[in-house]
């Protein structure tokens, strides 16, 4: 029976995407707020993160748009008064919330019951001394654990358990903060950094070389218990889950194995007294039957969103339903409709968790991966063998790989380190082993992965040779190319083998008449009949499992593929909006996607999902059994909109702007021409082959130049270099320059602004725009940027040429759909800089701060509906957003937390207030900065800079803030009456206090550091402080103009007394 | 490796092509599926699988290999179900040619050779489990290329597969204070292993037995293959046993015999319960198990006797999962409290039948 008396429930979201916190947490609080919906219950919700599904319209009731801390949570409590609170929904961030609220006594004197696990559960399995007495009372083994509150206990404890430990911290996500040690030195160091992020670090012994297993369990006040999945990771233990390959279900473990860990993870979960979803993490020895609980999870976790894929068991759904009081017997399996969602998933296929990395985009950082996590994103691929699925996955991370097969040459000096070190291409390095010769034994003695994965792999190789010995492709027979086909061979695959284009292998595959089959994801493995929509494709099968009805109006969207740095929930927003819309005007929408993370890719959100790749090959293939009015590929960032012209090119209709118009916008010349054409400025550009070419292009349009290379060789993409010497550095050491890789040079213009221009237009007419205005100058690229809109320093004439450019290029391009142009302003000339003919990567934030869903507007665009011009002025708006950007960079150790011209950021947040100010605090607090408290540290680059940041520095100097500041921004200050104490950098002596030792004893609460110029220095001392900011958990800010923003807005406004209005307040 | 071509025939002639691994020759039985993702060495040699070629739609098998069995100091397998494999066919999508385990010495195809069990792999066994739920099992057979194919096919739900599977002879297990009766229908070592481990003494005894001439404390009556309504021998013994009131406790075939006694009627599922993920309700309560199945035959609860009613149920279609009398320490299963394979979380129940003697 469930409790009545729960009227109201607030749900606390994640708030930005981190490393380690991701979109997962807007499937799982998306599945809960319907969960609570559909219980007829009143939902609010606590989430800065604007780009997500569970923040739009018709989820929760309410939305606030706010830091999820305690200071805000409390105030919303106690405005809404809910009943109850469900924690476990939002991540780490809202469990640390939680039990905070819980600790101080709030929840109590408030009388907000928290739902589902009960906090002190909660405590149990988050505090290791705890968590370790707890699984002893029931004679569970867990991984000897010491509990240290400094740095000589840890080492202490170290020598008593024996190197090589692993330490970690406490209270964090993901595994921040933790690492391997094999000596007493890396012990110290890393204990140094572990006590930045909390109070207590806990050394054990390492378990290098075992496997990995987990199970997710469920249970509900009856206490009865399932376990919906197990999984096995492929890295053996050592390296974190989320840093792991992963299979669904185990592979190598025997019955009695995989059941006497269940029944572990069933004991563990009934005495901790778990009500909704828990995740148990085994260390299980592979040379016989021992084990160690490594941790459990008692909230919905990256692995039970990846659970919830896997089985088509809605997870988060059904915890929240337990949560409210059900028991599992009286909820339905919301697959079959017709059997309860008491009982166990059966696969009858494989999924195989891939993880996405993007370490190449930050210099400095190792690509080592271990027990923190570094990546960014995930994919999930489904098929009937192993090695289907994990060459599917394998091409579905996007960067390269055409599979474990048939890549780009690894290059590695030491093939026995790549594979003795994990790194993010450990895969390929064992690729390129299995070429060079070595057997899975050797391969097994130095990576330590189980042989049957490494069995598998070597399949591969092996179909690969024998394909290769086919003298041509005609000469490949039906039983080899199925065979090749059945182990996720792709056709590009087949056609690089024999080094031709992909159409002749697929004409050669059709004629051997072999085609995928659709299958479902059912949850009983076909037991009983059911009719779902969660579809995937195979070649290892004879039968479809679905016909669909021609008669009906149908529609492909698709979606956005994995998680990356620059593309996120953004667009998994922007396709859940096209599919909801398609579906209320009546079409049968048909979503296309394989991030497990995401809400697309829940099946409830649309009418068939295929959870497959977004391929040329896979949506021809769902095209064919479809059969589509058309397909849109401009609401899931560049994936699909690189496929526009190819499937264009094979008779598919593409649904709004034509394929050959994406075209003339993508390619930079053909683009260039155009706006050249039509009188619009641009910064000059050329793409050049030669140094010598190059260096008389630089000659012409003068220093700063953006460098935009073909091939980068390491380090980030883009740079911008300020002199000769920067040019050369950056083209000799980390750029190939060739006919074959080309770069690209254009003018930087310095101190310009930037804006964004987002659109929808009608056959070529604008609809709907929105011109939103970055805060840092041009030269922070757009994803990093921090963004306001309305815009608040916009001169008229400005907007009017932006949006007489915008209208220009909208009609040249006869767009229809979504569109953004990103503009340079500088003293009063508009430049355009970029156009890309899709929903971009700030459509949910100016979509939900105008209210008017720009991508429903450009769908009804794309069906023809004309719809009116909205009326809605920008401008008129008495309120004001402020999108802010979310760093990982303490997850990414080394790197240099500099903002450039490429992007770094992970995730974003959107926030609201009635003045610019109150909007960025919010913001700013919503990504993880606290307003300091007394001391400030600064260093402020070059004059020009200083001059930018002293206003600033006069209002933290008159409101009583404490200055440290480098020599010369000291000596700058105090000339210009603001005192300041000086301190030295890293590499100077004298008596001033060092400025690492402040950020490491946590005198200065705040750290501004200007680099001087874009270029990526070496160990300069602004690295150093940089990076010391980073790891020892002290905010920073590297940009003069956000700092200074930043600055006014908490020295003028009082933080206690920030308003506290749900989104619908705005109005 | 190059394999052989086989080909899986349907008594209506509807044939799935794939590979033949295991033993190279003819296969006939009744096709039955298992939606079980691990355990193919206990399924394999579960008796009850006598006259049945399983096709088990987890599509990858082979994967651990196989152990070498160690019967105990009593001779009960310690890794096997049986002393032999009890399947007459595997049908399976994707066979793991290597295997990886730190108990396996040898793969599965070269255990099935060394019994003489064909299997075939390569099958879309999903579109396969698809046709045998909407239709019903099956009878058909295993084709090897270069094998003729069966003229007809021998239905063995007709014949009694109890007789075949079950012991010989009389057979004592372990000691204690209490004695029980083990009426062996086909038995699975499990079984025992789970009554000796809780110090009794077990007399194993045919199925055709006349138990009712021992003493004992409790009756036990095992799972076995095919049609309940073959074995009226037993159920007359039982009936007898019914008329005292020492404890008796079914599993599976158990239930079914014991619900015969009891006046109820049997008949055959469509196509059964063969899977880890079954779950059952302990009638009138909020409690609910998963459970670990394998059969073809239902009790009818309708049709019990006055004294009897339900005791479990399965949650999915609302077949009998087990029977009680109302006042006698009588009770059964059809499920597999054992597990081996599956899960164990009803192992509880041979503790009440043990705290019963």
């Amino acid at each position: 029976m469930t409790d009545k008396t729960i009227r109201k429930v607030l749900l606390l979201g994640s708030g930005a995407l981190k490393i380690g916190e991701a979109g997962e947490f807007d499937y799982s609080g998306s599945q809960a707020l319907k969960a609570l919906r559909e219980e007829g219950i009143e939902t609010v919700l606590i989430n800065p993160n604007i780009a997500t599904v569970q923040t739009s319209e018709g989820i929760a009731d309410k939305i606030y748009f706010l830091p999820v801390t305690p200071a805000f949570v409390e105030k919303v409590i106690e405005k809404e008064r809910p009943q109850g609170i469900f924690l476990s929904f939002g991540g780490q961030t809202a469990l640390n919330c939680g039990v905070e609220l819980y600790r101080s006594g709030f929840l109590e004197r408030s009388g907000v019951r928290v739902l589902g696990t009960p906090v002190k559960s909660i405590i149990d399995t988050e505090d290791r001394d705890l968590f370790v007495r707890r699984l002893d009372e029931i004679g569970v083994k867990t991984i000897r654990s010491h509990a240290a509150a400094s740095l000589e206990e840890a080492l202490a404890a170290a020598d008593q358990v024996g190197y090589p430990v692993i330490l970690r911290a406490a209270y964090a996500l993901g595994g921040l903060g933790s690492g391997f040690c094999d000596n007493r030195q890396e012990l110290e160091a890393a204990a140094a950094k572990a006590f930045a992020f909390s109070p207590q670090v806990l050394v054990e012994k390492s378990l290098k070389g075992w496997k990995e297993i987990e199970y997710e369990v469920v249970r509900d006040c009856h206490n009865n218990c399932i376990t919906v999945c197990n999984m096995e990771n492929f890295d053996p233990l050592g390296i974190h889950t989320g840093e792991s390959i992963v299979v669904a279900p185990s592979q190598t473990l025997t019955n009695d194995e995989f059941h006497f860990l269940r029944k572990k993870a069933i004991d563990i979960v009934r005495h901790l007294g778990i009500v909704g979803e828990c995740n148990v993490q085994y260390a299980f020895s592979p040379d016989g039957e021992d084990y160690r609980v490594i941790e459990v999870n008692a909230r919905l976790s990256r692995s039970s969103a990846l659970a919830s894929k896997a089985t088509g068991y809605p997870l988060a759904f059904v915890a929240a339903k337990l949560g409210l009081g059900y028991g599992l017997h009286e909820l339905k399996n919301s697959v079959t409709q017709t059997t309860p969602a008491f009982f166990e998933p059966a696969l009858d296929y494989v999924v195989c968790k891939i993880p996405r990395w993007d370490l190449a985009k930050f210099k400095g950082v190792s690509r080592e991966i271990g027990s923190s996590m570094k990546s960014v994103g995930e994919v999930m691929a489904i098929g009937r063998t192993f090695e289907e699925a994990i060459q599917k996955g394998l091409r579905m991370i996007g960067q390269g790989a055409n599979g474990f097969v048939c890549n780009k040459p690894y290059k590695v000096e030491d093939l026995d380190w790549a594979l003795r070190h994990p790194t993010d291409t450990r895969i390929f390095a064992i690729a390129a082993a299995f070429e060079s010769g070595y057997d899975v034994e050797r391969i097994h003695a130095l990576t330590h992965i189980d042989r049957w994965f490494l069995d598998k792999l070597y399949n591969l190789e092996t179909t690969y040779r024998e394909l290769e010995a086919c003298p041509s492709l005609a000469a490949v027979g039906r039983g080899l190319f199925l065979k090749a086909k059945r182990q996720g061979f792709s056709d590009i695959q087949i056609a690089r083998v024999f080094h031709c284009p992909e159409a002749e292998a697929r004409e050669r595959r059709l004629r051997l008449g072999i085609r995928p089959c659709i299958k479902q994801i059912d949850t009983l493995a076909a037991e009983f009949p059911s009719a779902t929509n969660y579809l995937y494709l195979t070649y290892n099968g004879t039968k479809n499992d679905i016909i669909p009805s021609y008669g009906s109006r149908t529609v492909i969207v698709l979606g956005s593929g994995a998680y990356r740095i620059g593309s996120s929930v953004e667009f998994d927003w922007c396709g859940v909006s096209a599919v909801n819309t398609f579906r209320r005007k009546g079409w049968q929408a048909v979503m296309i996607n394989y991030n497990p993370e995401t809400v697309s890719t829940d099946y409830d959100s649309c009418d068939r999902l295929y959870f497959d790749e977004l391929s040329f090959e896979t949506v021809l293939e769902v095209c064919a059994v479809e059969r589509p009015f058309g397909v849109v590929v401009s609401v899931g960032g560049q994936i699909p909109n690189n496929l526009a012209l190819p499937l264009q090119r094979s008779g598919i209709n593409i649904l709004g702007t034509s394929a050959e118009d994406i075209d003339r916008a993508e390619d930079r010349n053909k683009f260039s021409s155009i706006v050249d054409r039509l009188g619009i400025d641009q910064p000059r550009w050329q793409e050049l082959t030669t140094m010598a070419d190059i260096e008389r292009f630089v000659e012409d349009v003068g220093f700063p130049v953006l460098v935009r290379p073909s091939y980068v060789l390491s380090g980030a993409a883009m740079n911008v270099c300020y002199s000769e010497a920067d040019l050369h550095t950056f083209l000799e050491m980390a750029v190939e320059v060739s006919a074959e890789h080309p770069v690209v040079i254009s003018s930087f213009i310095q101190r310009s602004k930037e804006f964004e221009f987002d659109a929808v237009a009608d056959q070529g007419r604008i609809v709907a725009h929105a011109i939103s205005e970055h805060i840092e100058y041009a030269g922070v690229h757009s994803g990093d940027a921090t963004i306001q809109f309305p815009p608040q320093k916009l001169y008229c004439v400005t907007a009017a040429r932006i949006r007489r450019v915008a209208a220009a290029i909208a009609a040249e391009l006869h767009i229809t759909g979504p569109f953004n142009i990103q503009f340079l302003a500088h003293q009063g000339q508009v430049k355009v800089i970029e156009c890309n003919l899709r929903a971009s990567r700030s459509f949910p934030f100016v979509s939900k701060i105008l209210k008017l869903n720009f991508v429903d507007l450009a769908v009804r665009c794309m069906l023809g509906e004309h719809p009116e011009p909205s009326a809605i002025d920008a401008f008129e708006l008495p309120y004001v957003g402020v999108k802010a950007s979310q760093f990982s960079f303490s997850r990414l150790g080394h790197a240099d937390p500099v903002l450039g011209v490429d992007m770094a950021s992970t995730g974003e947040v959107g926030c609201i207030g009635d003045t610019f100010d109150e909007a960025l605090l919010k913001a700013m607090l919503s990504v993880g900065h606290r307003i300091p408290g007394g001391a400030v540290l600064i260093s402020s680059g070059n004059a020009l800079q200083k001059a930018d940041m002293l206003p600033a520095c006069q209002l933290l100097h008159a409101k009583g803030f404490t200055l440290y500041a480098s020599r010369g921004t000291c000596r700058y200050l105090n000339e210009n009456g603001v005192s300041a104490l000086p301190v030295r950098f890293p590499d100077e002596h004298g008596a001033e206090p060092s400025a690492l030792e402040l950020i490491r004893d946590h005198r200065v609460d705040l750290v501004i550091n200007i680099p001087k110029n874009f270029t990526h220095g070496e160990l300069t001392n602004g690295y150093r402080i940089r990076r010391a900011a980073i790891d020892f958990n002290v905010p920073l800010i590297t940009n003069s103009r956000l700092a200074t923003a930043y600055i006014r807005a908490f020295c003028t406004l009082e933080p206690d007394g920030l308003p506290v209005k749900a989104w619908d307040e705005y109005r | 490796m190059k394999r052989k071509k086989a080909t899986l025939l349907l008594q209506d002639g509807r044939e799935f092509s794939g590979w033949s691994f295991g033993y190279d020759g003819l296969s006939e039985g009744e096709i039955v599926f298992s939606t079980a993702m691990v355990g193919y060495p206990e399924s394999l040699t579960d008796p009850s699988y006598s006259g049945q070629i399983l096709c088990v739609s987890y599509p990858l098998v082979g994967n651990y290999g196989i152990p070498e069995e160690e019967p105990d100091v009593q001779g009960l397998c310690t890794r096997f179900e049986s002393e032999r494999i009890h399947v007459r066919g595997l049908v399976i999508a994707d066979y793991s040619e290597k295997y990886s385990h730190w108990s396996a010495t040898k793969s599965l195809s070269q255990w099935m050779q060394e019994q003489q069990i064909p299997g075939i792999c390569g099958i879309d066994t999903r579109a396969l489990v698809q046709l045998l739920r909407d239709e019903g099992a099956k009878l058909g057979a295993i084709v090897p290329e270069g094998c003729p194919a069966p003229a007809s096919f021998p239905d063995p739900n007709l014949e009694n597969q109890v007789a075949i599977v079950s012991c010989r002879e009389v057979t004592h297990y372990g000691s204690g204070p209490k004695r029980v009766v083990l009426v062996d229908c086909g038995v699975k070592h499990q079984i025992i292993r789970c009554l000796v481990a809780r110090g009794i003494e077990v007399v194993r005894v045919p199925w055709d037995y006349d138990f009712n001439t021992l003493e004992w404390d409790g009756l036990f009556v095992s799972n076995g293959p095919g049609n309940p309504a073959l074995c009226e021998v037993t159920v007359d013994h039982l009936r007898k046993a019914l008329e005292g009131d020492k404890p008796v406790f079914g599993i599976c075939m158990g239930n079914q015999l014991l619900s015969r006694a009891a006046g109820g009627r049997t008949y055959k599922l469509k196509y059964g319960h063969r899977s880890h993920n079954q779950p059952v309700r302990l009638v009138g309560t909020e409690r609910c198990f998963i459970t670990s199945q394998n059969h073809g035959f239902a009790v009818d609860t309708s049709t019990l006797g006055p004294d009897w009613e339900p005791l479990f149920v399965n949650m999915n279609d609302g077949t009998n999962e087990g029977i009680r009398h109302k006042t006698k320490p009588f009770f059964s299963a059809q499920f597999h409290p054992e597990a081996s394979s599956g899960p164990v979380d009803t192992e509880f129940l041979f503790d009440e039948f043990i705290a019963k003697l």
